[in-house]
């Protein structure tokens, strides 16, 4: 083989990867645009001037925070707002304290019907949250949080059932080595002042993937929240109450002013979650991983 | 399959060695099967012998204690109160005392109306002016749940009963060997150590059981009920009806009047085709656009994933409802494609049947793409990077690189998540609740299904628009089956999920 064979076949070669990379450069530019479409549609809509319907085009004729001076004003929007934040408050602080004491009990403790535990939790998890939350919704009923009521109802059951949700936690200190438990103990440290003292620092990532997964996860959720607060227009959570302004009798009237709220709720949430997108990453990954 | 040695296999052509590996793959399959089977007798024999076990040890401990555990199988703490641990028999004491307190004044009653859930819904009286006046009696609904948290309450006290019989039986062999039982003090102190995890595990316990067992129980025993829009307490009474409704809603005659076995059966299929395709879609395409992002060479990498990330930060109810309206009729994406000419008639993506269930899952792809992107992302990163050298020497090309060593890799990292996001497939509520709300609507389904719903969608649309409450527990019941079997299956194929321990 001349040298001068080798020199084209190199620059082919090189050639064929920059044409690859340019068909690649494409594609992801043209997902990353399919992917924005959505959200360049909504806050168009939301700051959109002229006719709360949908319209038959994209751009607004006139630009105007109209939108927003109804829903603060003349809807229930500002007092749903506040029902899904103090929600999402107190799961955040309810469900990392239960998640994080379930995944250390059941990663660093060996007890008996330990492994029985987890078999009944991966069962109960089988069963579609829905079908209990009727019966659920009867209990709660008994005790008084529903309907008017239902913002403590509704933290109460989330942090009721986020036992189960320990997977990803318990993978995180799974991985944690048990010789640093161990030399503690040796030391004299309780069961509860290795749990504070030495676990607690190390999982750092995991705590804020906690607490980040339960703030945000109320903010989404229209299952339980319209069950709980059915018919009790106060106490809806953002999604629920968003959701009417959907339906065939208000979207003439409501559609941007639905996509103002959407944009309202969204902003906060996602500059959190794009904040902390690390811990999610990381969170993710691990559980996925570790099953 | 014939077994073949190695050396055979080792000296098959390549085509043919694929063939035997695929032959050998399927013809394992029955043995798998009946190893599952197998295992089912074996586990009920563990369950019965366990039981057996329990009774005898608490037999043995009525021979073998003296008088004070004796007595203290009637009077809980008697035990305790004359072994010097007066802490716990004041706690075993009030238990008890509590336990018959209510089952004297409330439980027995709760129990004994549970045969029939209630006699008489309302009665008319006319009071002193001749005007009829109803006053509600029994009712059905809080009959059945005052009886199942009665249950409860008995299972509780029962497994309070063994403990405190244990502990006697404990104590004494302590005490005749010479050592002093623990003091109320350490059992205190010893809940922050070696018994840390019960304090750890109490309240998340409580909480599962008050707000996910008992209703779980409770919805379970509804199914066998009559609970629906025409027994709707307190105006009416409902009551056992046994199997009937499992009989309605599995009937293999499909022309009967009630068409819930059709329904069921349709939305059933379109569940598992959902399940699977929403799950295998997601992944291949989330693994392919994690790779070309992955790519040597390939900026912006961080951009890329940043935005794509966006969607699962946004809250699921405002982007999915937004998209269903852009792709309704008088939704954005008709209008465009009518002003652009492209199409003169708008196009019914979401009301024609098999349109719209395409939609939903090329809208799930919009969802789910960006999760499995960031999974496979952290797993392509450790996948050892000498292997794609060596493959690189040995003259492999990019495709041949992928098919023998990125996606056998993934495969075996990411196979339990695999099963887990299949079964939340089917448990998806959010995408095509928010996306179609189970439209379009049609007349050969029961129950206010619609072509799009899934099994959960349609629980809910049962239970919140139609109160067909004990349709709605039959099939939870019946997605619990098909979630149980999938996993049992797929838990006993694969080894990684096992072996917990293996992993630290």
């Amino acid at each position: 083989m001349s040298a001068e064979n080798k020199k084209t076949k190199f620059k082919s070669k090189s050639r064929r990867e920059r044409v690859s990379r340019i068909i690649i450069y494409v594609f992801l530019t043209l997902l990353c645009l399919i992917w924005m479409i959505p959200f360049f549609y909504l806050i168009f809509q939301a700051f959109r001037g002229e006719s709360k319907s949908m319209v038959t085009y994209v751009f607004p004729k006139e630009w105007s925070l109209n939108n927003f001076k109804i829903l603060f004003n003349d809807t229930n929007f500002l007092s749903w707002y506040k029902n899904t934040l103090i929600i999402a408050l107190f799961n955040a602080v309810l469900q990392t304290v239960i998640v994080l004491s379930v995944a250390y009990a059941l990663s660093r403790m060996r007890f008996k019907g330990r492994k029985l535990l987890m078999n009944f939790m991966l069962i109960l998890g089988m069963f579609p949250g829905f079908l209990s939350m009727i019966a659920t919704y009867f209990i709660l009923k008994l005790i008084g949080l529903t309907s008017e009521n239902a913002v403590p109802g509704l933290i109460l059951i989330y942090a009721a059932s986020s036992g189960m949700g320990y997977y990803i936690a318990k993978g995180f200190f799974d991985t944690i080595p048990k010789s640093l438990d161990e030399a503690a103990r040796i030391d004299g440290a309780s069961r509860s002042r290795v749990f504070f003292r030495i676990i607690m620092p190390m999982a750092k990532p995991i705590i804020i993937y906690t607490i980040m997964m339960a703030f945000i996860a109320p903010w989404g959720d229209f299952m339980y929240a319209s069950l709980i607060s059915f018919g009790h227009e106060e106490a809806y959570n953002v999604a629920v109450g968003l959701y009417k302004w959907l339906d065939k009798e208000h979207i003439n009237n409501y559609f941007t002013v639905f996509c103002a709220g959407g944009l309202f709720v969204s902003v906060p949430v996602t500059v959190l979650f794009m904040a902390l997108q690390r811990y999610y990453v990381e969170g993710v990954t691990g559980g996925a991983v570790k099953g | 399959m014939k077994q073949m040695t190695e050396l055979d296999y080792l000296g098959l052509p390549p085509a043919k060695k694929k063939l035997y590996s695929i032959g050998r793959f399927f013809a394992a399959i029955p043995g798998w099967l009946l190893n599952l089977l197998k295992k089912i007798p074996q586990g009920f024999k563990k369950f019965f012998c366990g039981i057996g076990r329990f009774f005898k040890g608490i037999g043995t401990i009525f021979k073998e204690g003296d008088f004070k555990t004796r007595l203290s199988f009637i009077i809980m703490g008697f035990g305790q109160f004359f072994r010097r641990q007066i802490g716990r028999g004041i706690i075993f004491l009030f238990m008890e005392a509590v336990f018959i307190y209510y089952m004297v004044c409330f439980g027995f009653g709760y129990l004994k109306d549970m045969g029939t859930l209630g006699t008489e819904a309302v009665t008319k009286t006319l009071n002193k002016y001749g005007l009829e006046v109803l006053t509600y009696k029994d009712n059905s609904l809080k009959i059945l749940l005052y009886g199942v948290l009665t249950i409860f309450i008995i299972i509780g006290f029962i497994w309070t009963w063994v403990i405190n019989i244990r502990q006697n039986a404990l104590a004494q062999k302590l005490i005749e060997e010479g050592v002093r039982p623990k003091s109320f003090k350490q059992d205190v102190k010893s809940l922050g150590d070696e018994q840390y995890y019960k304090t750890l595990l109490a309240v998340p316990l409580l909480g599962i059981v008050i707000f996910t067992v008992i209703p779980i129980f409770f919805m379970i025993l509804i199914a066998f009920t009559n609970y629906d829009y025409s027994h709707l307490p307190p105006e009416k009474l409902f009551g056992w009806v046994g199997f009937e409704n499992f009989r309605t809603m599995l009937a293999t005659d499909v022309s009967g009047s009630s068409k819930f076995s059709f329904t069921f059966r349709e939305i059933l299929i379109w569940t598992m085709i959902w399940a699977l395709v929403a799950t295998f879609s997601n992944y291949f395409l989330g693994m392919f656009i994690a790779i070309c992002i992955n790519k040597k060479g390939i900026k912006f990498k961080k951009v890329f994933r940043t935005i794509l990330v966006m969607t699962i930060a946004v809250p699921q109810f405002v982007s999915l409802l937004l998209v269903s309206k852009m792709f309704a009729d008088e939704g954005i994406v008709n209008s465009i494609l009518q002003k652009l000419s492209i199409i003169s008639d708008k196009i019914g993506f979401m009301t024609t049947p098999t349109l719209a269930k395409i939609m939903v899952l090329v809208i799930n792809l919009w969802v789910g793409i960006p999760y499995l992107m960031l999974i496979t992302t952290g797993v392509l990163m450790n996948i050892p990077a000498d292997l794609y050298e060596s493959a690189k020497i040995d003259g492999a090309s990019g495709i041949k690189q992928f098919t023998k060593i990125t996606l056998p890799y993934m495969l075996f990292v990411t196979g339990p998540y695999l099963l887990t996001s299949f079964t939340a497939n089917i448990n998806n509520f959010n995408v095509i609740y928010l996306l179609t709300a189970g439209a379009p609507k049609t007349m050969a389904y029961e129950g206010g299904a619609g072509q799009t719903d899934l099994l959960i969608t349609w629980l809910y649309t049962l239970t919140m628009t139609n109160n067909d409450y004990k349709m709605a527990a039959v099939i939870g019941i019946l997605v619990f089956l098909v979630v149980a079997v999938i996993s049992l299956i797929v838990y006993n194929l694969s080894p990684a999920m096992k072996n917990e321990e293996d992993f630290q």
